[in-house]
This record gives C-alpha cells, sequence and structure tokens, in this order.
C-alpha cells in the first residue's frame, strides 16, 4: 500500500452551466487549475482558501464525488475515477452546515442507515455507534429527532457518521462553519484525536486559527491555484517584513475604507464586521508607519482598540492570496 | 445477506422518513379520496355501475403509480435538497442497491395507498371491495407494486442526473395511467399506443389486478408484469452505475 495517503496531480475543474432554451448560452468556469500536492498517511492537512477558491471542489474530485477534468488523485495508491470503491471504502467525508442528515430520523436511525451503507458489520454496528456517540458527545440524545438539535450537535453527529467505517482518510469540509466557540472547540479537539491515532485528515477551513492550531502542513488555495504549500510556521513567513495595525471601529463607510487603501505604504487591508464593532487590519512594509495616518483618514469615526502587533498566519494568508502575491512557493 | 439487510433496513428508514413527513402524510389522506371519487363519477357517467369495483380498483392503481413515480423522482430530488444524495453515492455500494430502498419504501407506501382508496369508495359510494379473486388479487397487488418499483428504480436513473427532475414526474404522472390502462381500458386508446403499453410494467401489473378483481386469467399477466420487471431492474442498476459516472462528470449531485 502507498505510504502516501492522498497524491493529486495537476487535477482541474471545469463546470460547464447552461441558461435559455432557444438560444442556449454555455458557460464555462474553471474552479480548479492544475492543484497538485500529497498528503502522508496520518497527516492533518489544511486546504485554506477564501469562499469560491476552489477547496470543495478540490475535495470532492479525492473524495470521488466530482471526476476531474484533467489530472488524476489517488487514495492509498487507489485512482479515484477508476478504482472507486476501493476509494469510497476508505474515506469518510464530513461537511459544514444544516444538510447531509435525514432531519425526520433520530440520531441513532441516522447512524443505523449510514452504518449499512458504508458497510460496517451488522455485529459491530451496535457498540460503534455507541462509541462514536460518547466521542461526539451525543449519548443520551440519540433518541431525539435530528430536526431538533442545534448546529454544533448537527455537525458532531455529521462526524460520527462520517466516521462509521473507520476510514483511512478523512475529508472534512468546512466542518465548523456557524458553530458557536466553544463547538468549534470541541470540534478541533475531536478532530486533534483523530489524526492522533493515525486517521489522515484533510481539512477546509476558513479560521486562520483553527488551521493554524490543527494542521501539520497547509496550502493556501485561490482563484483555483495552489498559492502556497509549508506548516503554518513556514508560512508565516509570507508576512515577514511587514507592521500590522488593527483598529476596533464603528461606522467605517466605504469613503473611509477607500482612503485608507489608498494610503502610500499600505500593502493590504480587510475590514471585517463582528456584530457591531468593525475590525480594520491594515498591513504595511516594516519600515514604514501608517498608523497616524490611518488614525488621520478615521477622523469621525467612533473608535475603540488600536494596536500594533505581529504578523499573524491570518496576515500570512491575507498576503497570500492578495492579488500581487508570488508565484507558488512550497516551503520544504 | 449483508445486502439484504442493508436494503431491509434502508427501506425501513426511508419509510420512517416519509411517515414523518406532513406533506406525505396529507398526501396520504387526501389523494385517495380524489382518486376514488374522480373514478367512481367517470364510471357513472359511461352507465356501468357494474364496474365501480374497477373503479375502485383502478383509482387505487393510479394512486400506487403516483406514489412510485413522485417517491422514486421526488426522493431523489429531495435527497438532493437534504445534501443526502452525495452521501448515498459515496457510500462503497453499487448504486442501484443505495436507491432500491427508496423504491420499495414507495411501493409500501403505494400498498396503502390502493387499501385506502378501496377503503373510502366503501366508506363514502358504497363500493362493496367484493373481488372475483380475493387471494389472487393480493398477489396481483404485490406483483403490481414490484413492477412499479422496478420502474420507479429505472426512472430514478434519469432523475440522479437531472436536477430539475421534479418536471419529467409532472410529465409522466397522466400519460402512463392513460398508457396502463388504470383506468380506461387500453382498447378505447388509438392504435399506436399499443405497442408502447405492452412493454410497461404498469400495464400487466394493473390488469392482473383488474382480472383479479373482476374475474379473468390473472398469472399470465403477473408472468409479464415480473419478467419486464426483472429487465427494468437489469436496466435500472446498469444505467444507475452509468449515471452516477454521469453525474460525477456534469456536478449534478449536488444543488449547485
Amino acid at each position: 500500500m502507498s505510504e502516501l495517503a492522498i497524491e493529486a496531480v495537476g487535477l482541474r475543474r471545469t463546470y460547464r452551466s447552461r441558461t435559455g432554451w432557444l438560444r442556449p448560452k454555455i458557460r464555462q468556469t474553471e474552479a480548479v487549475k492544475g492543484v497538485s500536492f500529497t498528503v502522508a498517511k496520518g497527516e492533518l492537512f489544511g486546504l485554506l482558501g477564501p469562499n469560491g477558491a476552489g477547496k470543495t471542489t478540490t475535495i470532492k474530485m479525492l473524495n470521488t464525488l466530482l471526476i476531474p477534468s484533467a489530472g488524476t488523485a489517488r487514495i492509498f495508491g487507489h485512482d479515484v475515477v477508476e478504482n472507486t470503491t476501493e476509494v469510497r471504502r476508505r474515506i469518510g467525508y464530513v461537511f459544514g452546515g444544516d444538510r447531509g442528515l435525514y432531519d425526520r430520523l433520530s440520531a441513532l436511525d441516522n447512524l443505523r442507515y449510514f452504518a449499512e451503507l458504508y458497510a460496517v458489520p451488522a455485529r459491530e454496528q451496535k457498540a460503534r455507534i455507541g462509541e462514536l456517540l460518547e466521542l461526539v458527545n451525543l449519548a443520551g440524545r440519540e433518541r431525539e429527532r435530528v430536526e431538533g438539535y442545534s448546529r454544533g450537535m448537527r455537525q458532531r453527529l455529521h462526524i460520527a457518521r462520517g466516521l462509521l467505517h473507520r476510514p483511512q482518510v478523512l475529508f472534512l469540509d468546512e466542518p465548523s462553519i456557524g458553530v458557536d466557540p466553544v463547538a468549534a472547540r470541541d470540534l478541533r479537539r475531536t478532530v486533534a484525536d483523530l489524526a492522533a491515532t493515525g486517521t489522515t485528515v484533510l481539512l477546509t477551513t476558513h479560521y486562520m486559527a483553527e488551521a493554524d492550531e490543527l494542521c501539520d502542513r497547509i496550502a493556501v488555495i485561490a482563484q483555483g491555484e495552489l498559492k502556497a504549500l509549508g506548516t503554518p510556521d513556514e508560512l508565516k513567513h509570507y508576512a515577514d517584513g511587514r507592521r500590522v495595525v488593527e483598529v476596533e471601529a464603528y461606522g467605517i463607510d466605504d469613503d473611509v475604507y477607500g482612503r485608507i487603501r489608498r494610503i502610500a505604504g499600505v500593502k493590504e487591508t480587510t475590514l471585517e464586521a463582528q456584530g457591531a464593532v468593525q475590525l480594520l487590519t491594515v498591513q504595511s512594509a516594516s519600515d514604514v508607519d501608517v498608523q497616524g495616518e490611518v488614525l488621520a483618514a478615521l477622523d469621525g469615526v467612533r473608535l475603540g482598540r488600536v494596536a500594533a502587533r505581529r504578523p499573524t498566519l491570518e496576515d500570512a494568508y491575507v498576503s497570500i492570496v492578495s492579488d500581487d502575491s508570488p508565484e507558488l512557493v512550497v516551503a520544504t | 445477506m449483508r445486502l439484504l439487510r442493508m436494503v431491509g433496513v434502508g427501506s425501513l428508514m426511508h419509510l420512517k422518513m416519509a411517515s414523518r413527513s406532513p406533506f406525505e402524510i396529507a398526501t396520504g389522506l387526501i389523494v385517495p379520496i380524489v382518486q376514488a371519487t374522480m373514478a367512481v363519477y367517470l364510471l357513472r357517467a359511461s352507465e356501468q355501475p357494474q364496474n365501480m369495483i374497477k373503479a375502485a380498483v383502478g383509482a387505487g392503481l393510479m394512486g400506487i403509480w403516483s406514489q412510485v413515480l413522485f417517491g422514486s423522482g421526488g426522493a431523489i430530488q429531495r435527497q438532493r435538497w437534504m445534501g443526502t444524495l452525495e452521501m448515498m453515492i459515496i457510500s462503497p455500494r453499487p448504486p442501484a442497491l443505495t436507491v432500491l430502498p427508496i423504491t420499495i419504501a414507495t411501493g409500501l407506501q403505494g400498498t396503502y395507498t390502493m387499501a385506502a382508496t378501496l377503503v373510502w369508495g366503501w366508506v363514502l359510494y358504497g363500493i362493496v371491495p367484493s373481488f372475483a379473486h380475493p387471494g389472487l388479487f393480493l398477489v396481483a397487488v404485490v406483483v403490481c407494486i414490484v413492477g412499479l418499483g422496478m420502474f420507479g428504480l429505472l426512472l430514478a436513473s434519469t432523475f440522479i442526473l437531472m436536477r430539475n427532475a421534479n418536471a419529467v414526474c409532472n410529465t409522466l404522472e397522466y400519460p402512463i395511467w392513460l398508457l396502463s390502462g388504470m383506468l380506461v381500458p387500453i382498447t378505447v386508446l388509438p392504435g399506436w399506443t399499443e405497442p408502447v403499453a405492452s412493454i410497461l410494467p404498469t400495464t400487466w401489473g394493473a390488469r392482473a389486478v383488474h382480472e383479479a378483481a373482476t374475474g379473468g386469467a390473472v398469472w399470465p399477466s403477473v408472468g409479464w408484469c415480473l419478467l419486464i420487471s426483472l429487465m427494468c431492474f437489469g436496466f435500472g442498476a446498469l444505467s444507475m452505475s452509468y449515471v452516477e459516472r454521469r453525474a460525477r462528470a456534469a456536478a449534478t449531485l449536488a444543488l449547485a
């Protein structure tokens, strides 16, 4: 058996959509443009990227749900297009959000049904389901219908479902999306435990902290292309030579944001709404102090905390996915 | 044995799902009344009161067909909406066997529809369900449901490929009622429909049920129905594997 759990070579995927009947228009969208990477057995590998970057498409090509338009992929040496059944026996797939479960059935019925589908031997099912319910902290609630579950509980049930047949490779597609911080922390612990017991995990996420905490290596993907690949510490170097100013504000409009972006020396800016507060992050070259000019541009806007800090993985990520990012650099 | 168990558990779960759907419950209560009423007035208008049991049985058959058609087609679409179609397809089982439980579950719902239609025909219109061959009637109904189910499996494969499967369901409902002679004899239809009708398992299933209810040779129709059903299952299983691959290429397993 191959020691590489996942091998992706030049994966491409184009979607075709057709609109109109009399004069149909065919539109082609290239979602993934030649992505290559490998994941070692037992590794926890992160795939990071903004919305529409091609993360889910990449995962779906690896887990046999989509056939690549070009390129090849193998799971423990089995081709995802030609040896579909062999690949499916070895993989689990968990995605984030409310869908993917039978809402009108109980968690127990969901797990019983999927245990049959995923060929878990009948004599092992009861014990395995009990074990997983304990693992995801749903023991005692398993006879309730899923429609009454919170987002976090559903997500945990998703994970239990994905682990039923003890997959060697687990694909987690944004598993923490929409779950509260406590549930997300529990989820991270579960994922880390799985990796510690030898399961290979491919995780996609938007959350840098999650990737930083969990992943052995991270690939950053944007506009369908792999932009960077390395350990979290290696990727942080992308933000080397930069300084970061963070400002909490209330009421930054497009004009003000535009003025800040145009300040000389500013390399990247992000503006994130966190409830009523807006978090403005401004990156500049380390030898340029733009804090004064940023504060001047924010004149008239109510401000909270203002701080200069060291670049984080998130800053590196912003730097990588931005337009002026360098060609793919594989950190070794 | 493991495959049988999977099909059994799967059918039970899909039946449980349907039995807890307010829409399915409402449909199951109302549709048999509407169909029994429609059939009764249709045959009363044709001044053939001796055929009232035929009307009730015909209405029941229409109910079974609607249930199987919307069950198989609609269920695939519902799985797509719920995001469970991908989870079914990603399992290491043959695609036809993952879809078969849905078809069986809808067939079982269809059995209820037949019974409910007969009961409503009795309660509302006084049509006593007395059959020429009561034992054979039960056999014919089961065979008919198997036939419809296998036909549903064949149709389900196309529903996996098409995101707008609902439109196909709506289009197929009435033509198959008519072509299979569920309510109106095939002999009153234009001649060109006969070859089409003769290759539909629904035609032979409906004929077997009608013959068991009102008298006639039931077994030949049962035999033809089972034979065509077997062929539908074979084609359904083959086309399901083909369609699954096409759907993965065309990216139609998910909503978008």
